[in-house]
C-alpha cells in the first residue's frame, strides 16, 4: 500500500491566510469543508456537473471539486461564507430564487461572479454562465428574476456615473 | 399576515453558506463508510472476499448481509445488505468502514465478489409473463402490513382492486370506447443534497443518528422495529433537507449506519451517498405500464373505466406498495364516471427500488390518464378542454373508492378549467403551423390528488414563550424547502396577532424534544402541523388569559390576547404585557404566580379508513386538490427538436397562505414535471444495468431550457384547514408530462404514449417502431 505525504500549503480564503496540512490530492473542495469547515460549498456530484460547490478563484467561478487544493496556493479564494451582503445575496432573498438552499451557494458564487465580470450582460451570457449549476426545487425563473434585479441595478448606477 | 409573501425564516442562514445539512455536522473522530454495491442486477452471491480490503490501514470493519433481518415498511422483503442473491443494479452487498473515506474506498475498491448471474426481469410486464424469473422466491413467508396483499409465487408484491358500479351497465352505456397503453422507465428524484446518515451508540445504549430524512421520526420507530431497540433510546437529528421529493421518505442508509456504527463498537460512523450511489442504490421514482380504456356517450360523457397500473417496484417493495396504492385510489384523474374497475399492482422487477415521487403516483397515472382523454376527444372530435369540463369532478360525485364530495373535501375544477381556457387563449387556435417547419401547439390536462398517509397520522407543535413575550415554534415538519416552517409561523402570528419577526422558528428537527410530525410528505405539512400549531396556539392564549385574569382582576372571558397584550375586550387601556406574564406574573412584594408560558398542540387525521380489499371503498385522504395545466411547445419537423415555450397551471389552493411561496412551489414542481417528461430515465442495457447514474448523463433541465410560467390560483377553502388552505406543494408537477405528451402527440400528429418525450422517441414514433435506434 502506497503512503500517502501530506504536504502544507499556504491558502488564502476570503482575506485570511490559512496554514493547511493535506494530501496533494485532496480537492479544494474537501480542503475548505473538512479541514477550514467552510461547508458553504456543497458537495453534489464530485464530478464537475452540479456546480454546487462553486467558489470564487482569482475572482473566477470554479467547481472546487474539480481543483486541488495545492493549485490554487497564492490564488485568492472566496467562498460564501466571505460573501456579506451582497446584492446578489439579498436578490435571491427577495426573489425567494431558492428552496432547499443546497444549491444556493453555489448559485451565487456564479451569479455573483458574473453580475462583477458583465454588469451588463445579456440573455446569452446569463445562460451561458448559469447552466454550470443545477437547481433541483425553483423553476430557475426565480434565479433568473434575481440575477436580472442586480444587472438593472448596475446598469442604473452605471447611467447615474455617467450623467 | 396570511397571504404576504413573508421571506422565509431560513433565508439568510441560505445565502450566507451558514444553512447547515447532515454531512456538513462531520466531527473529527467520525469514521468513514463506504458501500460496495452490485455489478449485477440479479445474481447469486458465491463469495465475498474481504481478505485484501481487510489489510488497507484504517479500515475498522467490514460488513455483510449475514443474519441481518428483513425490513420494508408495508412488506419486509429487503435485507439492509444483500444477503445470498442481488435484485438490481446497485444493490449493496457489502460496507467498509475506515478512519477516513479515502482508506474505505480504497478498502471497497478490494472487497472481491463472485456472482453467478441469473435471467433478469426488465419491465412489470415481462415480470407478469408466465415463466418470468422469481425476483423473491420466499414472498409467501415475508412479514407485511395491514391492507398488504403480495402474491406468492408470483412477482407481484402488492394489488389494489378498484370496483365502483357496474362495468356491463358502463360498457353499455358507452357509445364510443377508447384504449390507450402507456409505459415510461423508472427515473430519480435527483435532490442536490445526495442522501446522509450518521449513526453513533452511546455506551448508555442511547443510539443518535443524524439523516437527511423527510421521516426521522420513522427511523426511530423502525430502528426499534427491526433491531430490537427500546424506540426511546433511538433519537433521529434531522436538520435542514437539501431536497427531497419523496426520495428521502424511506429508511435505508440509516439502517447501514447503525449497523456500520454497531460494528465498530457504537463509534460514529457517516455514511454518505455518492451521487452514482445516490442515483441507483438509493431508491428511485418509479415507473410504469398502464392500459387505460374509456367508454363514453356521444355527448362525451364518461360511463366506463377499466384501467390496469403495473408499477414498476424495482427490486423491493418498500413504498412503493403505497405508490401503487395511491394511483388506485384516484385512478381515474379528477372525472366523474360511475362505472370504474382498476387494479393497480406493485411489481417486482430487477430496477432499482422505488420510493416516493413528488406527486406520489399522480403524475404517472395522469400521464396515462390524460393522454386517454386527448385520444378519446379526438375519436369524439370534441374540443379536449370541453371533455374535461364535462366530466369534471364536483361536490356531490364519489370517487373511485366511493368517497362522497362535498363543498369542503374538493376544489372547484371547472372553476379552474375555465380561467385556464382564458389564460392561454385556448379558443384562439391549439395547432399552429408557423412556416414550413414550424409548428406550434398546446396541450392540457387536469389533475387531482388526495393523500394516502396512514390513517393514525399526527402532527404535534409545542410553542414556548421567551422571556421577551416572543416565542419558539417546534414542530416536527422537516424543512426539506417547502418553507412550511415560515408558513406555520405565519398562521401563529395571525392567530397570536403578532410581529412574525417575534417567532422564532426551530428549524432542525430532533425526535426527543420536538413532538412527531409523522412524515412531512404528502403536502399535508401546512394542514396537520398547521391545525397543531393553532391548538398550541389556543393553549397559550387560555394560559396567559388565566393569569392575566388575576393580575387584572377580571373574568377570564373578558379578555383577548394581541398586540403583545393581554386586555380587556371592552377598554383595552386595561391590559398586561405579555413579556410581564410569559415566565408567570411577579406581584411587587416578590410573589409569584403561573409560570413559563408552554402552548402544547396535536392533531391526528379523522375519519380515514383502510381500502376493502376487494372493492376498494375507503377513505384514503382528508381532501382532494385539483387544477387544470397546460404546456405550449414550438416543434421542429425537420429534426423533432421541441422547446417548451410556455406552462400554465390553474389550482385551486383553498386559501393562499404565502403568495410568493405557493407560486415557488407551484412553479419549482412544474419544472421537476418538465424535466422528467422531456428528460429524465435511467436508461438499462440489456441485462438491466443503469447506464447513466451521473448528473452529465442523468440529466435535469437546466437554467435557460425553462419556459415562461403562469401560476394563478382559485380559492375554495377547506373548512377544516388553517384559514382553508389546501395541500399543494406537489400538485404543480402532477400534470406536466401529460400536458407536454399532448401537446407534443398534437404538434407532431401522432399518439406519444412514452416519457421521456426526447427527439428520438418522437422520430421513432413516426416512423414506426421498426427503425432501430439513431
Amino acid at each position: 500500500m502506497e503512503q500517502t505525504t501530506k504536504c502544507e500549503m499556504l491558502l488564502t480564503v476570503n482575506g485570511e491566510q490559512h496554514s493547511v496540512i493535506a494530501r496533494p490530492a485532496d480537492t479544494l473542495l474537501f480542503v475548505l469543508r473538512t479541514i477550514l469547515g467552510l461547508t458553504g460549498a456543497k458537495p453534489g456530484c464530485l464530478n464537475g456537473d452540479c456546480g454546487a460547490c462553486t467558489v470564487l478563484v482569482n475572482d473566477v467561478p470554479i467547481k472546487s471539486c474539480m481543483i486541488l487544493a495545492i493549485e490554487t496556493v497564492e490564488k485568492k479564494i472566496t467562498t460564501i461564507e466571505g460573501l456579506k451582503h451582497t446584492p446578489i445575496q439579498q436578490a435571491f432573498v427577495e426573489h425567494f430564487a431558492f428552496q432547499c438552499g443546497y444549491c444556493t451557494p453555489g448559485f451565487i458564487m456564479n451569479a455573483h461572479a458574473l453580475t462583477k465580470k458583465h454588469p451588463l450582460a445579456s440573455d446569452e451570457i446569463i445562460q451561458e454562465w448559469l447552466q454550470s449549476n443545477i437547481c433541483r426545487c425553483t423553476s430557475y425563473k426565480e434565479i433568473e428574476e434575481a440575477v436580472k434585479t442586480v444587472l438593472a441595478n448596475n446598469s442604473a448606477s452605471l447611467n447615474d456615473n455617467h450623467f | 399576515m396570511i397571504g404576504n409573501s413573508v421571506i422565509r425564516k431560513e433565508a439568510w442562514d441560505k445565502v450566507t453558506g451558514a444553512a447547515k445539512y447532515t454531512n456538513d455536522y462531520i466531527k473529527a473522530g467520525t469514521l468513514h463508510a463506504k458501500l460496495v454495491t452490485s455489478r449485477y442486477a440479479h445474481a447469486k452471491i458465491k463469495e465475498i472476499d474481504t481478505r485484501a480490503a481487510q489489510t488497507v490501514p484504517g479500515v475498522r470493519a467490514i460488513l455483510t448481509g449475514e443474519g441481518l433481518p428483513l425490513t420494508g415498511e408495508d412488506l419486509r422483503d429487503r435485507p439492509p445488505i444483500a444477503f445470498e442473491k442481488v435484485r438490481y443494479h446497485g444493490e449493496v452487498v457489502a460496507v467498509v468502514v475506515a478512519d477516513t473515506l479515502v482508506q474505505a474506498e480504497k478498502a471497497a475498491n478490494l472487497v472481491r465478489i463472485t456472482y453467478e448471474p441469473l435471467p433478469v426481469v426488465g419491465s412489470p410486464r415481462e415480470a407478469l409473463k408466465e415463466g418470468a424469473p422469481l425476483i423473491h422466491e420466499q414472498l409467501g413467508s415475508y412479514q407485511k402490513g395491514i391492507g398488504t396483499y403480495p402474491e406468492p409465487n408470483t412477482n407481484i408484491a402488492h394489488r389494489t382492486k378498484i370496483r365502483k358500479g357496474n362495468m356491463e351497465k358502463g360498457w353499455a352505456e358507452s357509445d364510443v370506447v377508447v384504449e390507450a397503453n402507456i409505459s415510461f422507465s423508472p427515473s430519480d428524484h435527483a435532490a442536490m443534497e445526495t442522501r446522509c446518515a450518521i449513526a453513533e451508540i452511546r455506551p448508555d445504549g442511547y443510539i443518535m443518528i443524524h439523516a437527511s430524512s423527510q421521516s426521522p421520526f420513522m427511523i426511530k420507530k423502525l430502528i426499534s422495529s427491526y433491531f430490537g431497540e427500546d424506540v426511546g433510546k433511538v433519537i433521529v437529528h434531522t436538520p435542514l433537507v437539501g431536497g427531497a421529493y419523496g426520495g428521502k421518505t424511506p429508511v435505508q442508509l440509516e439502517l447501514l449506519a447503525y449497523l456500520a456504527s454497531k460494528a465498530v463498537g457504537g463509534r460514529k460512523v457517516s455514511i454518505w451517498n455518492t451521487r452514482e450511489d445516490d442515483i441507483i442504490t438509493s431508491p428511485v421514482h418509479i415507473g410504469l405500464e398502464a392500459t387505460v380504456k374509456l367508454g363514453c356517450t356521444n355527448d362525451g360523457y364518461l360511463k366506463a373505466a377499466e384501467i390496469l397500473y403495473l408499477f414498476d417496484g424495482g427490486a423491493y417493495s418498500d413504498k412503493a406498495i403505497d405508490v401503487s396504492r395511491a394511483g388506485a385510489v384516484d385512478c381515474t384523474g379528477p372525472y366523474h364516471i360511475e362505472n370504474v374497475w382498476c387494479d393497480s399492482l406493485c411489481v417486482y422487477t430487477n430496477h432499482p427500488y422505488a420510493c416516493p415521487f413528488r406527486g406520489f403516483g399522480h403524475g404517472e397515472l395522469s400521464f396515462a390518464i390524460e393522454r386517454t382523454m386527448d385520444l378519446l376527444a379526438e375519436k369524439l372530435q370534441m374540443d379536449r378542454l370541453e371533455l374535461r369540463m364535462k366530466n369534471a369532478i364536483r361536490p356531490g360525485h364519489t370517487t373511485p373508492t366511493q368517497v362522497l364530495l362535498n363543498n369542503s373535501n374538493v376544489g372547484n375544477l371547472p372553476k379552474c378549467i375555465k380561467r385556464l381556457r382564458e389564460l392561454i387563449h385556448w379558443d384562439d387556435w391549439q395547432r399552429i403551423e408557423i412556416d414550413a417547419r414550424t409548428v406550434r401547439a398546446k396541450g392540457v390536462s387536469c389533475i387531482w390528488k388526495t393523500s394516502t398517509v396512514d390513517t393514525d397520522a399526527s402532527s404535534g407543535a409545542i410553542l414556548t414563550f421567551n422571556p421577551d413575550g416572543s416565542i419558539n415554534l417546534i414542530s416536527g415538519v422537516v424543512e426539506i424547502g417547502t418553507g412550511t416552517k415560515t408558513i406555520l409561523a405565519q398562521i401563529l402570528a395571525e392567530k397570536m396577532k403578532m410581529d412574525i419577526k417575534d417567532i422564532h422558528v426551530k428549524m432542525e428537527v430532533d425526535t426527543q424534544t420536538t413532538p412527531e410530525h409523522w412524515k412531512t410528505v404528502a403536502s399535508r405539512g401546512t394542514f396537520m402541523a398547521g391545525r397543531a400549531v393553532l391548538e398550541a396556539a389556543d393553549d397559550a392564549i387560555r394560559q396567559l388569559k388565566e393569569i392575566a385574569s388575576i393580575v387584572l382582576r377580571t373574568p377570564i372571558e373578558d379578555l383577548e390576547v394581541g398586540y403583545g397584550k393581554v386586555f380587556l375586550r371592552d377598554d383595552p387601556t386595561i391590559y398586561v404585557d405579555i413579556k410581564d406574564i410569559a415566565y408567570g406574573y411577579k406581584y411587587p412584594n416578590g410573589n409569584a404566580i403561573g409560570g413559563q408560558i408552554i402552548g402544547l398542540g396535536n392533531y391526528i387525521l379523522r375519519h380515514l379508513t383502510y381500502l376493502d380489499k376487494e372493492t376498494g371503498a375507503g377513505k384514503p385522504g382528508p381532501e382532494w386538490t385539483v387544477g387544470a395545466q397546460a404546456v405550449e411547445i414550438e416543434f421542429d419537423k425537420r429534426d423533432y427538436t421541441y422547446k417548451i415555450i410556455r406552462a400554465v397551471s390553474v389550482i385551486d389552493i383553498g386559501k393562499v397562505l404565502n403568495e410568493k411561496a405557493a407560486i415557488g412551489q407551484v412553479i419549482g414542481a412544474m419544472s421537476m414535471g418538465l424535466s422528467w417528461a422531456s428528460r429524465e430515465t435511467f436508461l438499462f442495457d440489456r441485462y438491466e444495468r443503469v447506464l447513466n447514474p451521473q448528473l452529465r448523463t442523468y440529466r435535469p433541465l437546466r437554467f435557460g431550457e425553462h419556459p415562461e410560467y403562469v401560476v394563478e390560483f382559485v380559492e375554495t377553502p377547506q373548512i377544516d384547514a388553517p384559514y382553508g388552505a389546501r395541500g399543494a406543494g406537489e400538485h404543480g408537477l402532477i400534470g406536466m408530462p401529460a400536458a407536454l405528451a399532448n401537446a407534443l402527440s398534437i404538434a407532431a400528429e401522432v399518439p406519444l404514449n412514452e416519457l421521456p418525450l426526447v427527439p428520438e422517441l418522437i422520430w421513432r414514433k413516426k416512423k414506426g417502431e421498426h427503425h432501430g435506434s439513431i
